[in-house]
């Protein structure tokens, strides 16, 4: 029972990063069709900024406080917000109706930045610091859980909900959920979609930005290749839930998170094999994912 | 079809001047020459030929991953894979099965066939960017089994070194390194001479047919999944060649081959070189290989040593020039080196075969 | 920007404002889509009052001239509007200087409410008109919440309609309103365009001869991407040898085409 709890919370925490990664590339895909490659060097400069703050702030047992932390997540938030808006605005809207030529330009940022973080801090993973409260352990159901789980799904939660709350009760938010549907169409009510379109950069970039961090957290490091790894795991979440909704990312999440961790438990190390195969599995019953939009 | 005059005569001059840089390529192992630095050491030391060896390798995989994605529109992130599935599958044979060359060959291409034709069955029946993600997905499964190391076939994240115990000797020892380069240079022409047929036939036109439009070619009557069927066969078929050719020179494998990114990496050659043209492909795939090989070591000269650090970092980082030079390529030269020689997907040709696809399938 | 469109505040029914003769100038539009060449050259005025019907068998490009006047198809040539030139304008610029869009197939937002729908054509200091659309179709004032891919083809239709219509426009661009309608919802379309067009000039793009009749002042027929007829609508519409030869079918008994 206890090993049952701790696998459900540690697969709904993994959930709650690849959740946050997805939502970002869900949205950008959902309303511009470009599946954004440099999604994972937003995540690796969020981690690595929120690594040097950190770096800054501890203390000699590589503690911070409370609102270090804070400050670290909140640094990780404003660089992807930063990376995200500039991407869109130097890189992908000249590239304006060349779909194509904007993912191929997204891959080759990624090729950059992770290069540039590799150049700059090396290739060794870097200790990220951390409130000494997310390495304690939470027991639960006699299950010892680490209380960084706990801080990964309430993010997660919190992410779910604003982004929820933004897309049902802005005028941004609506012009995001019909531009999904049909972005010709929204310019055809006078709308300039493009506002959009940097938006959704932004705020794809901000999530990335602030996983970035919290898999400091999870992992206890950074390193350079987990932007990548990150993102793969992301675009497999997307894809299960249908390329451009968030609920749906939310549920595929949870399902790969908790997959992960229950086939890798019990089938010793076959957690990626898994999610790769539901993968297949679903794109093959269900090309458009389970939440999929029909066009 | 009446030839434009002059068409004769150039293609005459085409095909003298390719007979001469093969040839010039096949005498490079007899020549001794200084290289000013471009190469790792004269012209003909094995660390040059190891470096020539490797252009050339990644240039005849890069045209593969053109046939797919430049010539058929087919945008398969799994690539990787079925070169990887060559290494492996080679190195395995010899390694932990013993099996002889020929054997280990015969084995090789063997699966080479079959795991295409499995994979690629499933995966076409999706299309656009779900098929992009079923063939990431398979290339990620191969890229989990190896790092798995199951019965420590693989090697894991070590990968995997091929005993030469039962290959010919040939192949054996530094001094021996131009007969690898040989076996580059071959591949090359191999599958450059094939991926030259088959897209003059009549399959290669109704695979471009389906790049520029696949709901006509299906209207016309022809089945765009068979053909799409043999584009992934025939590609990833070669590049398991690719694969072989590159285990023998660099003497083993390893998991760096399996991953999503090397396939990213074969997009941004056939990008750089220039998508459906071939020749740009192959370019691209030599010069990023070239650059990928080549500016580490330069970063190590002097010359870069003794920049201030906000040049010198991103310069001493091969894929952070190679990542500048794609972005701008993409803004600014969308037709990649090829466009430069002023090469393109020619036009008039393309609606010739439309046309004569027509009537075919009017006859029938 | 919106300021044109503000500044013709025009309500239903109501106030005529001065039109020019002509409002819409399109000269010698060029499209290519896929690699085929949809308009080769489509030369055609719109008068500023009245309905303007745009007809031509299927496939002639009618859809693709109106999506290349508002540049949502890229093109060449040039189109004039109100004596300002439309050309290399984004799409939603050419929108806020006063044309309103009701595509074919409708294009209403499936996962968005009626409500939302609308409100997403609201405009930043142009008060929306919702007593107007709302007296033009009551129906939708009662299906506010629902989801607008849960609407019938009809009530969709009016949707679309609607949003077009929540701000002022000096011209209205309505493709097929009479697609896959019943007789009875063909005929309450045509009779709400009716009073709309008494206020804001149509072009119309509509395969229904009866309500091309009913509406229509003026006629312009496409065939193989150009203009081939351009006329007052009664004198083409009693001419069966002509709406023969023009659109294969015969309009005296006024039958669908
Ligand atoms: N995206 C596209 N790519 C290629 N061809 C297209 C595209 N869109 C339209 N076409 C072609 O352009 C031509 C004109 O299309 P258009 O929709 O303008 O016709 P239409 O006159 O509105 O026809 P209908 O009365 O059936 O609505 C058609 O032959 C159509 O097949
Ligand atoms: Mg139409």
């Amino acid at each position: 029972m206890s090993t049952i709890v701790l696998l459900a919370l540690t697969g709904i925490g993994l959930a709650g990063l690849y959740f946050l990664v997805a939502s970002g590339l869900t949205l950008i895909f959902g309303l511009m069709r470009v599946l954004n490659f440099a999604h994972g060097a937003f995540l690796l400069l969020g981690g690595y900024c929120a690594w040097l703050l950190g770096a800054q702030l501890m203390d000699a047992a590589g503690n911070v406080s409370n609102a270090g932390f804070l400050a670290m997540l909140i640094a990780a938030l404003a660089a992807g917000a930063v990376i995200g808006t500039l991407t869109e605005l130097v890189l992908i809207r000249p590239l304006y109706r060349r779909e194509f030529a904007q993912v191929l330009v997204t891959v080759g940022l990624g090729l950059v930045v992770g290069a540039l973080v590799m150049g700059i801090w090396g290739g060794d993973p870097r200790n990220f610091p951390a409130p000494p409260w997310t390495h304690g352990i939470v027991r639960i159901l006699g299950a010892n859980v680490p209380a960084s789980r706990f801080l990964l799904i309430g993010v997660a939660l919190l992410v779910l909900v604003a982004l929820v709350a933004f897309l049902r009760h802005t005028r941004y938010g609506l012009i995001v959920r019909a531009g999904v549907e049909n972005r010709t169409m929204v310019s055809a009510l006078g709308i300039d979609v493009r506002r959009a379109f940097t938006l959704v950069f932004a705020l794809g970039g901000a999530l990335a930005g602030l996983s970035g961090a919290l898999a400091g957290v999870y992992f206890g490091a950074v390193s350079p290749g987990l932007g990548s790894m990150l993102l793969i795991d992301a675009f497999i979440v997307v894809v299960i839930g249908g390329l451009g909704s968030i609920t749906g990312s939310a549920l595929a999440a949870l399902a790969v998170g908790l997959l992960q961790q229950f086939a890798n438990y019990y089938f010793t190390g076959i957690g990626d094999l898994a999610i790769v195969l539901l993968l297949a599995v679903v794109l093959l019953v269900r090309p458009r994912g389970m939440l999929g939009a029909s066009t | 079809m009446t030839r434009a005059p002059g068409t004769q005569p150039r293609r005459f001059a085409g095909r003298v001047t390719l007979a001469v840089i093969v040839l010039l390529l096949v005498a490079v192992p007899w020549l001794d020459l200084p290289t000013a630095g471009l190469l790792p050491d004269r012209l003909n030391a094995p660390g040059s030929l190891q470096l020539l060896g490797l252009c050339l390798v990644f240039g005849a995989l890069a045209m593969t991953y053109d046939l797919l994605f430049g010539f058929t529109g087919l945008l398969s992130f799994g690539h990787a894979l079925f070169f990887a599935a060559g290494a492996y599958t080679f190195a395995i044979a010899a390694t932990v099965f013993h099996l002889s060359g020929p054997a280990a060959l015969a084995l090789t291409l063997g699966v080479a066939l079959l795991l295409p034709l499995v994979i690629g069955a499933i995966s076409l029946r999706t299309t656009g960017i779900a098929f992009a993600m079923v063939t990431l997905a398979f290339a990620q499964a191969g890229a989990v089994i190896v790092g798995q190391d199951p019965g420590h076939a693989t090697g894991g994240e070590l990968g995997l070194g091929l005993a030469y115990d039962h290959l010919p000797q040939f192949l054996v020892g530094v001094a021996n390194t131009r007969y690898l380069y040989w076996i580059c240079l071959a591949l090359v022409v191999v599958v450059a001479g094939i991926i030259w047929w088959i897209s003059g036939s009549v399959t290669g036109r109704v695979w471009q047919a389906i790049r520029d439009n696949e709901r006509r070619v299906q209207v016309l009557g022809l089945r765009p999944y068979v053909f799409k069927l043999v584009a992934f066969v025939a590609a990833s078929f070669l590049a398991a060649l690719c694969g072989i050719a590159w285990l023998l020179l660099v003497g083993g494998a390893n998991p760096g081959i399996t991953t999503a990114e090397f396939t990213l990496s074969l997009l941004v050659m056939v990008v750089l070189g220039g998508a459906g043209t071939r020749w740009g492909a192959l370019a691209g795939g030599v010069l990023y290989t070239f650059l990928d090989q080549r500016l580490a070591a330069l970063a190590g000269s002097p010359a870069i040593q003794s920049l201030p650090t906000a040049l010198r970092v991103p310069l001493s980082q091969p894929l952070f020039v190679l990542g500048i030079v794609f972005m701008l390529v993409i803004l600014f030269r969308p037709g990649g080196i090829a466009s430069l020689f002023g090469m393109h997907g020619s036009q008039p040709a393309r609606r010739r075969w439309l046309a004569w696809l027509g009537r075919g399938a009017a006859r029938r | 920007m919106s300021a044109g469109a503000a500044a013709s505040p025009a309500r239903l029914p109501g106030a005529a404002v001065a039109q020019p003769a002509i409002l819409l100038h399109v000269r010698d539009v060029h499209a290519r889509l896929g690699g085929a060449h949809i308009l080769q050259g489509v030369d055609f005025d719109v008068p500023g009052r009245g309905v303007t019907a745009l007809l031509g068998r299927n496939g002639v490009g009618k859809t693709t001239t109106l999506r290349a006047i508002l540049g949502i198809v890229p093109r060449s040539g040039t189109v004039t509007f109100d004596g300002q030139p439309l050309d290399g304008l984004a799409t939603f610029r050419v929108i806020l200087r006063g044309i309103g869009y009701v595509p074919e197939d409708r294009d209403v937002f499936a996962g968005l409410t009626v409500a939302e729908n609308l409100r997403l054509a609201e405009r930043r200091g142009v008060p929306p008109r919702y007593d107007l659309v709302f007296d033009l179709f009551p129906d939708l004032a009662a299906r506010r919440r629902q989801a607008a891919g849960t609407l019938s083809g009809g009530q969709q239709q009016m949707l679309s309609i609607a949003r077009a219509l929540l701000n002022p426009a000096r011209l209205l661009l309505v493709d097929e309103p009479s697609k896959g309608l019943s007789p009875r919802l063909v005929g309450e379309t045509v009779a709400a365009l009716a009073r709309i067009a008494e206020d804001i000039p149509v072009l119309l793009v509509e395969q229904n001869l009866a309500a091309v009749r009913k509406l229509a002042e003026h006629v312009l027929v496409m065939a193989e991407g150009r203009i081939v007829h351009a006329g007052p609508a009664a004198d083409f519409l009693a001419d069966a040898a002509l709406t023969q030869t023009l659109l294969g079918v015969s309009a005296g008994t006024g039958a669908q085409a």
